[in-house]
């Protein structure tokens, strides 16, 4: 769907649409609020994030088109409560710690937010960046995100990355003692690597006593380096059978950590789940700055989806130029938010709750999805209902890309 | 070059078993008569469609005219017909074979008398044909010119002292040929002085000139210009050009009596032209039609459906302009629960099935889906009503039917000796009767009463690999006799699939329903949901076999705040659903239907 004006997109919402919505309006929904970080130090040839290696990034005037940026997007929402702040990337733990700590600040000024809301800064675990964890404590992050990936070194190096396995133990140790709240993230199903072994990778992470892990299968994304070399056959990945038993061993040895699989690729003890994140997965309100980054806000005209431009540079200049490098925005249908907020929400353990759905999307939930496969998928379960919410099994979760095409109205 | 005198003039079909050279003397003689250049010849040159040249086969016959100055000094006018060897072809043969006066039997001199030699030389008997034996191949080392003379006389029964020999590889003798075809073979009879009639042998379209139309000259003359009428329904039409084939087509101004060529008359439909029609003059017309053709009689039957149900039209106007080009090929709309509208069409064969859709796929740019082919059942229901029954979709319930009829063949198998035992042991299996053993000198030649239905699938595969290739096969359709049949129903899910069920013997139907249901469950790849695969008759299950679920489709990475990424794939996706054949909650691709159907054991 095209771009299309607000109020236009307003029209289209009938009364009862509406209703829904200005109730939810006036309950002014917290925000969460994503700041991209767009380089780093290398390119990981399996990464297609909106990430960029460059000589001499002026941080300092990157920062400042940074509080640019979030001072026009507040100027447009006005000063709604705020839940959580996330460093992303790229690698965010490459920025100047006064940088964070102004946006830090710029955000607590603009909106209204509690003093203990999440603020998570995702961090490499080099030694340069390990150096500057206490600063970024002190600039007000609470939560640190650690691209650990492996804990084997020549895994480290297939997935090109910077560290290795002692660097990483050496920064989780050290974010550990600096933030209350600690989270890495780990990539399996590594070409070659057997149950045994991952299993046994995973016990030593988890045993590294962090209250949260995101645990991601290797996904081969077009355009990456590794893209090429798989597609030339230079190395194989496990697939169907053996990716699911690998994935049910990860739930297995987590649980038996304490932490839940509480989303597909994401592992807490209760309490400790990512605010930010479950915010994107709930089909809350985010704002996103700097290149590339995405966001929704429910505005009194409609819901609002807007993205900025993706290259540093050009989106440095727009921001200069004009305050903000929005490039693409899009007033989504309710049948747009309700596929949005089904493919978001099934992913989580939880699932979705039919009346915020309604809510979101201004349809009726018997709308959103098609009854015969909802049956279908319970009687294969696949899908639970239970008054008020519809959540997938963990039989329907490995297999939620193939459902949702068929699930979705 | 028209109004040639009857005297000069020699009309004749080249018969023969499949691969025995047919088309390459039909080469060697438009070159040797100069219808063509070097540069324009070709290999096979009269099988120009695609499909002929990629599998060697003549599937249309073609006609050819050549001029021969004779040793006599005369020039004559040759009408040559190539015509197909295959089995299923046999019917284009018979309506070649009545436009001319005589044949070329050609025989490969290094493999001797095959079954459609035989099949081939006695449609030539009955058509009153004047034959001229034509020993080919005499070039290959295991050629035996005398054994095979002997085996014509022998096998055949006619006269081979006189046998051409030849190779029309290497253009040996081809002179030879020539003079036989002009001192052998009788002129055709006619006279010029009645009004016209003219058979209408053969039709097809021309994306450019519309509906070409291919006779032969009885009496009377064609001419340009002159309001022809065709006897059947009447209709007229005006006529645009005359010409004949050298092969190019040259148009001429008259065809007289006993001349071959072709007409073109801004004919639009397919009704129009009939073969074994009569052309006669619409201010004069002939009151007395000439003999027709027997009409052609599919014996194999099978759905064609649209992959894109948009494509229905098209479907039926390309169905319509092939039906043109090949009057044995039959077709009428249906439609199916499962693969929604279509047509069912009739077929001499599974060779000419196969054909039929590769052409439509090839030059109609059309995806199909083809449902399990059948013969024609007969049902006498309880009231003594007698049906026919083209689909087994349209079984009725079972205990309405009193008896079931299935059509059986007379099927002759000619084949070394060293492979008999496996060919009894197949046509055995296969429910077959042994009606004679014979030899052939060293062959076998057997001849077996079969159930077509045994036929159909893969018998002829499955001769040729049970021989090494050495068998031959030639049938006609015999007679129907009843049978303990069933119905064999396909259920997806427990849904049937009304396009995959099929008619078995009860004896078979145990085999044949495991070997579907195995084939699917390799075909069909996994789904959201584990799906059974049953095979029954009536309310029982037979076989089964299951599909299990995928194991895992789900994406690992988070995109953060990407929503619209996914979104838009889940979109695409969905659209993407609506164009697949879907049972149910199954989606079966279409490769999985064509695959199941080609049935073996
Ligand atoms: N060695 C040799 N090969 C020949 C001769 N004549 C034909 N062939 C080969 O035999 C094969 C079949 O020849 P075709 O002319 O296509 O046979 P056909 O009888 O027209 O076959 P269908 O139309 O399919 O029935 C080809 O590979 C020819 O090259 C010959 O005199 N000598
Ligand atoms: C935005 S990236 C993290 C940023 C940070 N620069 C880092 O690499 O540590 C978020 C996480 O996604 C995961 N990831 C990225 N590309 C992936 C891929 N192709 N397959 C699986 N996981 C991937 C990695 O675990 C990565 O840490
Ligand atoms: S460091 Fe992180 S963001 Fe940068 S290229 Fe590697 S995975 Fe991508
Ligand atoms: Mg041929």
């Amino acid at each position: 769907m095209g771009k299309r004006a607000g109020d236009a997109s307003a029209a289209r919402c009938n009364a009862v649409a509406l209703a829904p919505l200005r109730a939810y309006m006036r309950r002014m929904e917290p925000l969460a609020l994503y700041i991209h970080w767009p380089f780093c130090a290398s390119k990981c040839p399996y990464c297609d994030f909106n990430s960029h290696v460059r000589d001499g990034v002026d941080a300092a005037r990157h920062g400042r088109a940074l509080r640019r940026e979030l001072a026009h997007e507040a100027a447009r929402t006005g000063r709604r409560p705020l839940a959580s702040i996330f460093f992303g990337g790229g690698t965010p733990s490459l920025m100047p710690p006064e940088v964070v700590a102004d946006l830090v600040a710029d955000a607590r000024a603009l909106f209204d937010a509690a003093p203990d809301i999440e603020v998570t800064l995702e961090a490499n675990p080099t030694s340069v960046e390990i150096a500057k964890l206490r600063a970024f404590a002190q600039a007000g992050v609470n939560r640190a995100s650690l691209g650990v990936q492996a804990l084997d070194t020549e895994a480290l190096r297939f997935l090109g990355r910077q560290h290795d396995a002692g660097e990483a133990i050496a920064a989780l140790e050290a974010a550990r003692a600096i933030f209350p709240r600690l989270s890495f993230d780990m990539i399996y199903a590594r070409p070659g690597q057997g149950e045994a072994a991952w299993r046994a990778e995973l016990r030593r992470a988890l045993a590294l006593a962090a209250d949260h892990l995101s645990l991601y299968q290797l996904t081969i994304e077009p355009g990456t380096k590794f893209s090429t070399l798989f597609g030339r056959g230079e190395f194989t990945l496990p697939e169907g059978d053996a990716a699911a038993a690998l994935y049910a061993a990860t739930a297995e040895e987590a649980g038996a950590f304490g932490l839940a699989a509480y989303e597909v690729s994401n592992y807490a003890r209760p309490g400790a789940e990512s605010r930010h994140n479950l915010q994107y997965w709930r089909y809350g309100d985010y704002l996103g700055i700097g290149a590339g980054a995405h966001q929704r806000v429910l505005e009194p005209a409609g819901m609002r989806a807007a993205r900025r431009h993706r290259a540093p540079e050009e989106w440095l200049a727009r921001v200069e130029r004009d305050g903000h490098a929005v490039v693409e925005e899009e007033w989504l249908t309710p049948r747009d938010r309700a596929r949005e907020a089904l493919l978001m929400g099934l992913r989580l353990a939880e699932g979705v709750e039919l009346a915020r759905i309604e809510a979101r999307s201004g349809l009726a939930f018997d709308d959103c999805i098609d009854a015969a496969t909802l049956r279908d998928c319970v009687e294969a379960g696949y899908l639970e209902q239970s008054p008020g919410r519809l959540r997938a099994t963990g039989e329907g979760l490995i297999r939620l890309d193939a459902l949702l095409p068929r699930l979705v109205a | 070059m028209t109004d040639t005198p009857l005297s000069l003039i020699r009309n004749f079909s080249i018969i023969a078993h499949i691969d025995h050279g047919k088309s390459t003397l039909a080469d060697r003689l438009i070159q040797h008569t100069g219808g063509l250049t070097a540069r324009e010849m070709t290999e096979q040159v009269l099988d120009n469609m695609d499909i002929e040249k990629e599998r060697g086969i003549t599937i249309k016959a073609q006609t050819v005219r050549l001029t021969y100055p004779a040793k006599d000094g005369k020039t004559y006018v040759l009408n040559l017909m190539d015509t197909p060897g295959h089995v299923d072809f046999a019917y284009e043969v018979s309506r070649s074979l009545a436009a001319c006066e005589g044949s070329l039997l050609v025989v490969d001199a290094s493999q001797g008398v095959e079954a459609q030699t035989l099949a081939n030389v006695y449609q030539a008997i009955d058509a009153h044909h004047e034959i001229v034996p034509i020993l080919n191949k005499i070039d290959l080392p295991a050629a035996e010119p005398e054994r095979v003379r002997q085996q014509i006389e022998d096998v055949v029964g006619i006269d081979a002292s006189e046998a051409v020999e030849i190779s029309a590889k290497t253009g040996l003798n081809i002179e030879g040929v020539l003079e036989a075809i002009v001192t052998r073979l009788p002129p055709p009879t006619g006279d010029a002085s009645k009004t016209l009639t003219a058979l209408l042998v053969d039709s097809w379209y021309d994306a450019y000139l519309g509906v070409i139309v291919l006779v032969r000259v009885r009496d009377g003359h064609l001419k340009r210009g002159m309001k022809i009428r065709m006897m059947a329904k009447g209709q007229t039409h005006i006529v645009e050009q005359v010409g004949v084939f050298t092969p190019k087509m040259i148009a001429v101004d008259t065809l007289g009596p006993g001349e071959m060529g072709y007409v073109t008359a801004a004919i639009k439909t397919v009704a129009d032209t009939n073969v074994g029609d009569t052309l006669t003059d619409d201010r004069n017309p002939a009151t007395v039609a000439l003999p027709g053709f027997k009409p052609s009689i599919p014996v194999v039957w099978c759905g064609l459906y649209p992959v894109d149900s948009d494509d229905f039209e098209k479907l039926r106007e390309s169905l319509g302009k092939l039906r043109l080009n090949d009057a044995s090929f039959h077709f009428e709309a249906e439609s199916s629960a499962a693969l929604g509208f279509g047509f069912r069409c009739g077929f001499l064969g599974l060779l000419h099935l196969e054909i039929i859709q590769e052409r439509l796929s090839r030059e109609f740019d059309l995806d199909l889906i083809a449902t399990a082919p059948s013969v024609v059942y007969r049902l006498r229901d309880n009231k003594g009503v007698v049906s026919d029954l083209h689909n087994p979709a349209d079984m009725p319930d079972p205990t309405l039917i009193a008896a079931i009829e299935e059509p059986w063949i007379k099927a002759t198998i000619l084949v070394p000796d060293e492979y008999l035992g496996s060919v009894l042991t197949l046509c055995s299996e296969r429910r077959g009767q042994q009606v004679e053993l014979t030899y052939v000198g060293s062959r076998a030649m057997a001849v077996y009463r079969l159930p077509l239905n045994e036929v159909v699938f893969d018998f002829y595969d499955r001769l040729k690999s049970v021989s090494r290739g050495y068998a031959s096969f030639d049938y006609t359709i015999d007679s129907y006799q009843e049978g303990d049949l069933v119905k064999i129903s396909i259920l997806v899910n427990a849904e049937p699939v009304d396009a995959l069920s099929f008619m078995a013997h009860r004896s078979q139907a145990d085999r044949r329903g495991r070997s579907i249901c195995e084939k699917l469950k390799e075909l069909i790849p996994r789904q959201l949901f584990k799906i059974p695969i049953q095979a029954a008759i009536g309310g029982r299950v037979i076989a089964r076999e299951t599909i299990s679920a995928m194991s895992k489709d789900v994406t690992a990475k988070c995109y953060g705040g990407d929503i619209s990424r996914k979104r838009k794939l889940l979109d695409k996706q969905k659209e993407g659903k609506k164009r697949m054949r879907q049972f149910g909650k199954v989606e079966i691709p279409q490769s999985a239907f064509i695959a199941a159907l080609k049935m073996d054991a």
